[in-house]
């Protein structure tokens, strides 16, 4: 083989591979063994992140200096139901968030019951999945207060957030937009049912009249126009069975990273 | 070098060396199908928001990159991808790239991201678990080169400083090292292989962590460290195209100075050399 001959082959050798090895991470891509295979560092990532994080650890805070002008809103950005916009109309006086599942005292808070629990304000970060971040000022009813209030049964390990926005395209059909945080997520100090954003009432881009902020997650965990708390064991048989509305669509139930 | 066996019986003998061990060789090429894994799942997920930043949030008016797509007026999409305040039409590459034979408003183009088709969901899957495989071949090139005394081959010498000059004259002029001279890495390589597996390599596992919520509430230093979650994020970016570049870099001083021997080398562990009779 001469130089320039063997220069080509390798070169041909090179892309013919690589041509391979996509074509190749894509039937992996689409098959089920894959992705359940790949899951698998999921479970790892999580037990790692869980070691060596304390639990009552804080995400950190920020200044007013540093809150954006503008919250970035992403996902539902109006529910826009019949329901809800008969909500908006009436300042949502009649909202209640339904407290359910494994507790011995089920609750109906209104808005204003929230805003007469103890509450936390924390200016911090928020992180979106898609990789960028915007700094806000949340104040909110602990969410820590608001389980014990309702006294959960042993066996309870998921809590579950249950959503106003119905995320179907098909109203015969609605699929609301759901979330799942397990006991020690959902007792941390920063985990808030935030009903202010800087100061004045969530707007409704951002979920009003309140949503959830799980300071040490993504923020595809922290739920919007939430209208239901539901204690569980687990959550196979709640939709998809993943925990989240994302997670069904295949997105990692640990939003730790 | 273990073994010197002759191959030839002409005035200058060829011999093989023994050059790269079975783990030097194994690790290698492990990493290197990890490293393009990472790379193109990266890009897929970067595909998700295909901006950076800096600081500690985004300034969604003052990104330091990004790729956008414009409507011509014709119907047509432009891709446009914007570095500081320079902007330059991509489309076809970045921005605006077919898809199936369609035009598609993409950050990087199918064919470089991992899955082809657009998912945030399988990216992150493939990203985090060549993750770890990317840590922990890292971890176990480092503590093999510590122990068996390799890392000292990767480390300049006071010789070798001291003739950077002359090597980098010679890279240059394309003149390599010929003979036994080829069987130790020369400075400048000494330089590009330790600035990537002990520089960079742990630079892109940490700036990786800093975009994870949990472990900045862990160490929250990683975030002091590297001025903020979207410079980290930024810092990352940059550090997957330096071994971007790294790799072309690579491939042309393998392509220029001996493949055959170079890529033998690193399969069977094997070096021809031609011994002179000194």
């Amino acid at each position: 083989m001469t130089e320039s001959s063997r220069r080509k082959f390798l070169a041909r050798a090179a892309a013919t591979m690589s041509a391979a090895v996509l074509a190749g991470c894509d039937k992996i891509s689409q098959s089920t063994w894959g992705p359940n295979v790949l899951r698998g560092a999921e479970q790892l990532t999580h037990m790692v992140q869980r070691a060596i994080t304390n639990r009552h650890a804080l995400a950190p805070e920020f200044t007013k200096a540093d809150i954006a002008p503008i919250f970035r809103a992403n996902g539902t950005l109006n529910p826009d139901s019949d329901d809800y916009d008969a909500h908006v109309a009436t300042g949502f006086r009649n909202w209640r968030v339904a407290v359910r599942g494994l507790v011995h005292n089920p609750l109906d808070l209104s808005v204003a019951d929230l805003r007469a629990m103890p509450s936390r304000t924390q200016i911090t970060r928020h992180d979106c999945v898609e990789g960028w971040s915007c700094i806000g000022e949340w104040t909110g009813a602990l969410l820590s207060e608001i389980i014990i209030k309702a006294e959960p049964k042993r066996h309870t390990k998921f809590v579950v957030f249950h959503c106003a926005d119905n995320m179907s395209n098909d109203d015969n059909h609605p699929q609301f937009y759901y979330e799942s945080l397990d006991l020690i997520e959902a007792m941390h100090p920063q985990t808030i049912l935030a009903y202010d954003l800087n100061g004045k009432p969530l707007p409704v881009a951002n979920g009003a009249p309140v949503r959830l902020r799980a300071e040490r997650q993504l923020g595809y965990k922290m739920a919007k126009y939430v209208n239901g708390i539901e204690l569980v064991t687990d959550f196979n048989h709640i939709n998809g069975g993943k925990g989240g509305y994302w997670e069904d669509q295949g997105y990692n139930w640990w939003a730790g990273i | 070098m273990a073994s010197l066996a002759p191959t030839g019986s002409a005035h200058k003998e060829r011999l093989l060396v023994y050059r790269h061990s079975v783990m030097v060789r194994v690790l290698h090429w492990i990493n290197a199908l990890v490293l393009l894994v990472m790379l193109m799942s990266g890009l897929q997920i970067f595909n998700a928001h295909p901006a950076l930043y800096l600081g500690k949030t985004a300034d969604f008016d003052h990104p330091v990159l990004s790729m956008s797509a414009w409507r011509e007026p014709d119907g047509s999409l432009k891709g446009v991808t914007q570095v500081g305040p320079y902007q330059f039409n991509t489309t076809g590459m970045l921005g605006v790239s077919s898809f199936y034979g369609q035009m598609v408003v993409r950050g990087f183009p199918s064919w470089a991201t991992i899955p082809g088709f657009k998912s945030l969901a399988l990216g992150r899957l493939w990203h985090f678990f060549f993750a770890w495989l990317f840590v922990i071949n890292g971890l176990l090139f480092a503590s093999y080169a510590i122990s068996s005394g390799h890392i000292r081959e990767l480390l300049p010498t006071g010789h070798d400083i001291r003739n950077i000059g002359k090597d980098f004259v010679d890279h240059l002029r394309l003149r390599f090292p010929k003979g036994k001279e080829a069987l130790h890495y020369n400075v400048l390589q000494k330089l590009a292989y330790f600035t990537v597996i002990f520089i960079l390599g742990p630079l892109i596992v940490l700036t990786g962590l800093t975009m994870s919520p949990t472990v900045d509430t862990a160490v929250p230093q990683l975030l002091w460290l590297f001025g903020g979650r979207q410079t980290a994020r930024t810092i990352h970016f940059i550090c997957a195209f330096s071994f971007v570049g790294f790799f072309v870099v690579h491939i042309v001083m393998l392509v220029l100075s001996a493949p055959i021997n170079g890529l033998r080398s690193m399969i069977t562990g094997r070096f021809a050399i031609e011994s002179d009779d000194d």
